[in-house]
């Protein structure tokens, strides 16, 4: 249906528009203006990088930024192996027990590992791993949706393919490397998308496992930083949310199509 | 006898170690935890039985905490539903700056939800933020300190969330009108019937399956996120934006109280198992219209 939309439906349409844009709006106001312009609108208010440079002089989100980046990147390495395998055994097997395995896989659709915080906790402390990228990794490095995924997609691949390669003397972990794997791409895209923005934008689990400014991603370090380091400046606070969400949107604004198709094809289960 | 192959148990090994370690065990450690009591010190655990249960439903606290709970599910997921639906029915349809308003409706999704709450920090600041500026420049309202008052703190939050969320399940809905057959909409404006008839009656029952997805996913989210509630309130002013998740983090983490903090998880396991089994039902319902 592509329809046009009828006019006074699109005013509110716009109106929609500009209202959910006006926090992020105000806050870029904020960030980009000397203090004194926080509450007072004028076209002609200098524009200055000062909070920006107050924000990352008070604390060092170079530095936080660098955890994330080595986070979700981890995480997502581990989440690709350990999916991919797991996938491939429930796509292309029958064995005993394969029915079981994969409803205790899916459990974890419910029930995610923030849930069970207290428990995860003593789990990764006895493994010596609080306060290191590893221990905020380690409870999402495998993935029932990624695994569900996957399992999807390779279900449609064609057996032809498996077949012939077979006959030509290929392994399993052959066939799944050189026919599954680079078939399933554009799922591997879609999936690495929702991972690394799920894991550029979590909180709890990070704030639960680490204490020192050479373990904390961004969200962690701009909690911090705006409940503790700071009293109440808004502007450079304003400038140190934008800053810390920037490469997520720009990579949002330049890649809008792929984003949210692979968040369509994330969720459609 | 047919050999039992050894392969696929050996590929699903590692995922399945990482899951039992993070997710099966720990449910199981949480019930097992919550039947003792929080070892201190040198007093190991004790068995308590049931001791915990009772002592988490006498709480006053925790019947707040659950109330909240219920009003924040309550007030969030039909709000997004119903703003998702009708931000896919607008920009579905060509108008002039469609894009432009699809990216408007979408960009708070991709913002971390701390940075998100930051930002609604400062809006709703008294004196400072946007909307005091608004309401007192154009309405000549008093100051309202929206989040330290037990009246509006929890709507506040509600607002952050149906704000981050209604983004997202729009493109669900979206992607649900692509699957509505041309065909419809053509025999409606045939038929000479209006735009919200059509809305109402074809449009409306089409999407259910999607409208289903979202409100479970919505639910879910609105017993797992509690990152807001960190930045704007702490769970206060006196309790009013405590939330479940947020109670058995503070329990756990602040009153380090393991025996209570698993007690209440098992609480929240229950929640999660029972949105899983009405999902599942409805599911299995809707195949039989098929």
């Amino acid at each position: 249906m592509t329809d046009r939309t009828p006019p006074i439906e699109t005013i509110g349409a716009w109106l929609l528009a500009v209202l959910w844009l006006m926090p992020i709006l105000f806050a870029f106001w904020a960030a980009i203006h000397p203090p004194e312009y926080l509450t007072r609108f004028s076209l002609f208010a200098p524009i200055t990088t000062e909070n920006f440079e107050r924000a990352f002089a008070a604390a060092p989100f170079g530095r936080y930024m660098l955890n994330t980046a080595m986070l979700v990147s981890g995480i997502l390495a581990a989440q690709f192996v350990l999916c991919t395998l797991a996938a491939y055994a429930f796509a292309r097997w029958t064995f005993p027990g394969a029915g079981i395995l994969f409803a205790l896989v899916l459990v974890q659709l419910m029930v995610a590992p923030e849930v069970l915080i207290v428990q995860n906790y003593a789990t990764v402390s006895r493994l010596g791993l609080v306060d290191s990228l590893a221990g905020i990794a380690i409870p999402y490095v495998a993935s029932a949706f990624g695994i569900f995924l996957l399992r999807q997609t390779f279900r449609q691949v064609p057996k032809e393919l498996e077949e012939a390669a077979v006959i030509e003397g290929a392994g399993p972990l052959v066939v799944l490397w050189r026919i599954y794997v680079p078939l399933a791409r554009p799922v591997y895209v879609a999936y690495g998308l929702v991972s690394v923005s799920f894991h550029w934008n979590n909180f709890l689990w990070p704030l639960i496992v680490t204490s020192s400014v050479t373990t904390r991603p961004v969200t962690v370090g701009l909690q911090v930083f705006a409940s503790v380091d700071q009293g109440i400046d808004w502007a450079v606070i304003s400038a140190a949310a934008l800053a810390t969400s920037a490469p997520l949107l720009i990579a949002f604004l330049l890649f809008q199509r792929a984003f949210v198709q692979s968040f369509m094809r994330a969720g459609i289960r | 006898m047919r050999r039992i192959p050894l392969i696929p148990y050996l590929l699903i090994l590692p995922g399945l170690v990482f899951l039992a370690a993070f997710t099966h065990f720990p449910a199981l450690l949480a019930f097992w935890q919550s039947l003792h009591s929080t070892p201190r010190g040198r007093r190991p655990a004790t068995w308590t039985g049931a001791d915990n249960y009772a002592a988490m439903l006498a709480d006053p606290v925790l019947m707040k905490v659950l109330w909240n709970s219920a009003i924040y599910a309550a007030a969030t997921i039909p709000a997004s539903i119903v703003l998702a639906f009708v931000m896919a029915l607008w920009v579905n349809g060509r108008m002039p700056g469609r894009a432009f308003v699809r990216l408007a409706y979408f960009t708070p999704t991709i913002l971390p939800m701390v940075a998100a709450a930051n930002i609604w920090l400062f809006f709703y600041t008294p004196g400072f933020g946007l909307l005091d500026q608004v309401l007192s420049g154009l309405f000549g309202l008093p100051s309202t300190n929206w989040l330290g008052s037990d009246r509006s703190a929890l709507w506040a939050v509600i607002v952050v969330a149906v704000w981050k969320e209604a983004g997202f399940f729009m493109i669900f809905y979206l992607a649900g009108f692509q699957a509505v057959p041309p065909a419809l909409a053509e025999a409606a404006r045939i038929e000479g019937c209006g735009r919200w008839t059509y809305v109402r009656r074809v449009l409306i029952p089409l999407v259910a399956p999607t409208t289903l997805f979202i409100a479970v996913n919505a639910l879910i989210n609105a017993f797992r996120v509690v990152d807001h509630i960190f930045i704007m309130t702490l769970g206060g002013p006196n309790n009013a934006t405590n939330l479940l998740l947020f109670h058995i983090w503070e329990t756990g983490f602040k009153y380090w109280d393991t025996a209570q903090a698993s007690t209440l998880t098992i609480l929240l396991l229950v929640i999660l198992a029972a949105v899983a089994a009405v999902q599942f039902r409805l599911l299995e319902r809707r195949t039989y219209y098929r």
